[in-house]
């Protein structure tokens, strides 16, 4: 009797032993946490990059941000407003429901319901049609050449789940009572389920079995994720093993990494590009010595600036030379990009102090910049350096770096775009010029909602024409062609001083091989852990 | 005495709508939250609507009237960021703050104390020099940068503790603990340490000089010429009376150490109020803010009330001159 309970846990331990071998757990930490687990309620990177391993949308972004298939498998125009999608078959939600034409017709009703912060997205589509049960016919009000991009990020959720659990609308950041089920609850499509979170403390997450794609290379079998606030705290987590990924890792903090054994930095450009804007629409700058006219109307200033900003001083000083220092207001990853229009404004001083003379500011002005310190890679460093450049060529720049909380606050359209001269970020959410040209590029116009981040109102006509045209023009070579020549009009009357592409700074274990992808989204189906 | 208690009352009362309105008052200036609140596709209109929505564009008056006749009854709204009830949030990290905060304590106190006796007694021994000028560091240096190089030490080099978070916690109905299990344990060694070491050098420097104020006193050389033994003399006649405004002192300061804690968290991403509310000002998340603060006031508040109502209670000379 007695060797058989020996037996029977010798067989029980070495259960217990098999298990590990198979069971490979990813910890990893960023500096803040996602703003709840409804897929629909915010349209924001890092919230839905963490939600993108466990909803999914029609499409995915692989490793480079190319469009590959997800839960739709093929699309095609059968006229420039409708598009003819085929559904993936076969996949199964966390709680074991099928997934079918159903779901995203719920799912895009559901990104126009009242709180959800997709509605752009969901805007786009006028109807879907269900032919069966995997083929639908979905329609645009205009011919929109971006919408499989937008898709991605437009995750679908299970309309049998949703309204059995009260969800059927997205949860609503107005609703001071009612945060929504799916803010703390989730079932996807995606390869890994939520089994535990305590918002802003920790997310865990386990492999889901019924995953349809089982070619990902991932072997990871449960995520902890943990947010991190302090950088220090993050960096020294990080080398003593406690974690296996963090991100972002401060630029000087890289050589730290490289010295310390078992973990490495991990690098490269992101897709967001940094750059310098100014108010080329009042009559007079609200922060500045120049009264009764504005100078940075005459484009001899604005080309004085360029030629005064040394974006090499700015990328070794500043950014370590981990900078990719650009002319052009998208990067390489984005579609429309023109590697050929890419060089920067020649840095001469001389010839911007002759620029500045001639316009009649000879003796220099004082201008105040706006810049936020907590937003982008070593921010206020770069403004700082910017002041000191512009200085040179008798620039006085007041530098009012502050909270992003503040910043945005000030700059923004709920500010009244209160700026004279400021540095600002973008990464196109749908990887493409269009919403560049859409946001930054056109003339202000809240009607149509164009240039809502165009805080200086650089305007050309001409430029909020090709902003529609390239909205709905399909043929991709005249589409090129309208954005090649958007973006020499805004080289050529220097409408934005573009700085760099900031890098991605993130920092791994040496035995994680991950994909870095260029809009800093960690996609868990990348994750290899290695012995 | 009645009277007393209620006048005291009263006051804080008084106290606490003040903090309330001077804190609603500074969070107006913390910066625009719909900024975190929304993506940036999402159009002027709707943020502008968002804004109405939340009722930020409500005269002050308005918005403070609101915000108080929540607050009474335990309301704060959802988080901007988090989109949980902030009520939720602060009762699950309470627990963690008030953990490490008690621990804290009592590290400063039992390790203070003993080391202020000592000093005091011991006034050239050469360990009474190395304690106090050891204690100067304890003082000058701030929190911050005494969790970074404990982290450094006994997280990287020597790899002995971990330097983030909890570790694993144990649920006790609504509270959660860390005292349990052994990474609960061995994650609040650090934390603890770092938060304590000011008290610490305070207990100490305080319990010496009070310890040597009595020494002093025509009491304790009578005792010596009695020919009381000396240990007699320092530990039970001695210490008892310098025990009273320690304390006090002590009791007093476990309002700072919980509200101070938030450094500590920050550094340790202890998941407790602090760090919530260090996080929250990063967002302009206002409805945490404002229940943070709200809560440690209300900490400070009671503590202090009930420190002046035990005064009452134990010192008799004190209920003649108030009990009117």
């Amino acid at each position: 009797m007695k060797n058989i309970k020996t037996y029977l846990s010798t067989v029980a331990i070495t259960a217990m032993l098999a298990m590990p071998a198979s069971a490979e757990t990813f910890k990893f930490a960023y500096q803040g946490d996602a703003q709840g687990l409804d897929p629909h309620s915010l349209n924001e990177t890092f919230t839905l990059g963490l939600l993108g391993s466990v909803y999914e949308g029609l499409t995915k972004y692989n490793s480079n941000l190319e469009l590959q298939p997800a839960l739709a498998t093929s699309w095609e125009t059968t006229s420039p407003t409708t598009w003819k999608i085929a559904l993936r078959k076969g996949v199964k939600f966390h709680n074991g429901n099928d997934f079918n034409a159903d779901d995203v017709i719920f799912s895009w009703q559901r990104s126009l319901t009242e709180g959800s912060d997709q509605k752009v997205r969901g805007g786009m589509i006028t109807g879907i049609e269900k032919t069966d049960d995997h083929n639908i016919i979905v329609t645009t009000a205009g011919p929109l050449p971006v919408i499989m991009q937008e898709m991605t990020f437009l995750y679908i959720m299970d309309k049998e789940w949703s309204e059995a659990n009260g969800a059927a609308e997205s949860g609503n950041v107005k609703n001071v009572n009612d945060p929504g089920y799916a803010t703390s609850n989730a079932n996807g499509t995606g390869p890994f389920s939520i089994v535990e979170r305590q918002p802003g403390v920790r997310t865990i997450m386990e492999r889901f079995d019924g995953y349809w794609d089982t070619d990902i290379p991932s072997n990871v079998t449960r995520v902890e994720f943990t947010p991190v606030k302090e950088a220090a705290t993050r960096v020294a987590a990080l080398i003593s093993e406690q974690l296996d990924l963090v991100y972002p890792v401060p630029v000087q903090d890289w050589s730290r990494l490289d010295d310390a054994a078992g973990v490495r930095p991990l690098a490269g450009p992101e897709a967001r590009t940094i750059f310098l804007g100014m108010d080329q629409a009042r009559d007079e700058l609200l922060h500045s010595s120049v009264k009764g006219k504005n100078p940075f109307k005459d484009i001899r200033v604005r080309q004085a600036f360029a030629h005064a900003i040394n974006l090499d001083v700015i990328d070794e000083k500043v950014m370590r030379g981990a900078a990719t220092p650009t002319g052009l207001m998208v990067a390489p990853q984005i579609n429309g990009f023109v590697s050929a229009m890419n060089t920067p404004y020649a840095y001469d001083p001389a010839k911007s102090k002759a620029l500045l003379t001639e316009a009649g500011y000879g003796d220099g002005f004082t201008v105040t910049m706006d810049c936020p310190n907590n937003r982008y890679v070593n921010d206020e460093k770069i403004c700082q350096a910017v002041t000191s450049l512009l200085a040179k060529v008798g620039i006085t720049v007041d530098l009012l770096a502050q909270p992003k909380a503040k910043y945005f606050g000030k700059v923004l359209a709920q500010g009244g775009y209160d700026t004279s001269f400021y540095l600002l970020g973008w990464t196109p959410g749908s990887i493409d010029a269009h919403n560049v040209y859409q946001n930054l590029l056109s003339c202000q116009n809240a009607d149509k909602k164009l240039g809502a981040f165009n805080l200086g109102n650089y305007c050309n006509a001409r430029i909020t024409e090709i902003t529609d045209l390239i909205g709905s023009e399909t043929d991709q070579a005249k589409r090129q062609a309208l954005i090649e020549e958007g973006f020499k009009l805004v080289q050529d009357e220097v409408g934005y001083l573009p700085l760099h592409q900031q890098p991605l700074s993130w920092g791994a274990s040496d035995r994680v091989t991950v994909s870095q992808r260029a809009d800093n989204v960690l996609d868990l189906r990348t994750v290899v852990i290695g012995k | 005495m009645l009277t007393f208690i209620a006048k005291r009352m009263i006051q804080s009362v008084l106290v606490m709508i003040a903090v309330g309105l001077i804190t609603f008052a500074l969070l107006r200036f913390v910066g625009d939250p719909i900024s975190n609140m929304v993506g940036q596709d999402t159009s002027t209109a709707e943020r502008e609507e968002l804004k109405e929505a939340l009722g930020l564009n409500d005269p002050f008056v308005i918005q403070f009237a609101n915000f108080a006749k929540n607050a009474v009854k335990g309301e704060f709204g959802l988080s901007y960021t988090l989109r949980v009830p902030v009520s939720q949030l602060l009762s699950e990290r309470i627990p963690a703050t008030l953990e490490l905060s008690i621990l804290s304590a009592l590290l400063a106190l039992f390790i203070g104390m003993p080391m202020g006796i000592y000093t005091a007694i011991h006034k050239d021994s050469w360990l009474t020099k190395l304690f106090l000028s050891s204690s100067l560091v304890g003082v000058s240096l701030p929190t911050f940068l005494i969790g970074i190089l404990l982290i450094l030490l006994f997280g990287v080099m020597f790899r002995w503790l971990p330097t983030f978070g909890r570790g694993e916690v144990v649920d006790l109905g609504w509270w959660s603990t860390g005292l349990l299990t052994w990474s609960g344990i061995k994650s609040l060694i650090l934390p603890t340490i770092t938060l304590a070491i000011f008290q610490l050098t305070l207990i100490m420097r305080l319990v010496r000089a009070e310890m040597l104020e009595v020494l002093r006193t025509d009491y304790i050389k009578f005792g010596r010429a009695r020919g009381l033994s000396m240990k007699s003399i320092h530990y039970r006649h001695a210490l008892k009376n310098t025990l009273i405004p320690v304390i006090t002192i002590t009791g007093l300061q476990l309002g700072s150490i919980i509200a101070f804690a938030l450094i500590t968290e920050s550094v340790f991403q202890w998941p407790g109020m602090g760090l919530l509310f260090i996080q929250a000002i990063g967002n302009a998340d206002v409805p945490i803010m404002a229940a943070y603060l709200v809560l440690i006031a209300f900490i400070f508040v009671a503590i202090n009330l009930l420190v002046d109502i035990l005064y009452v209670v134990l010192d008799p000379r004190l209920r003649t001159t108030v009990g009117d």
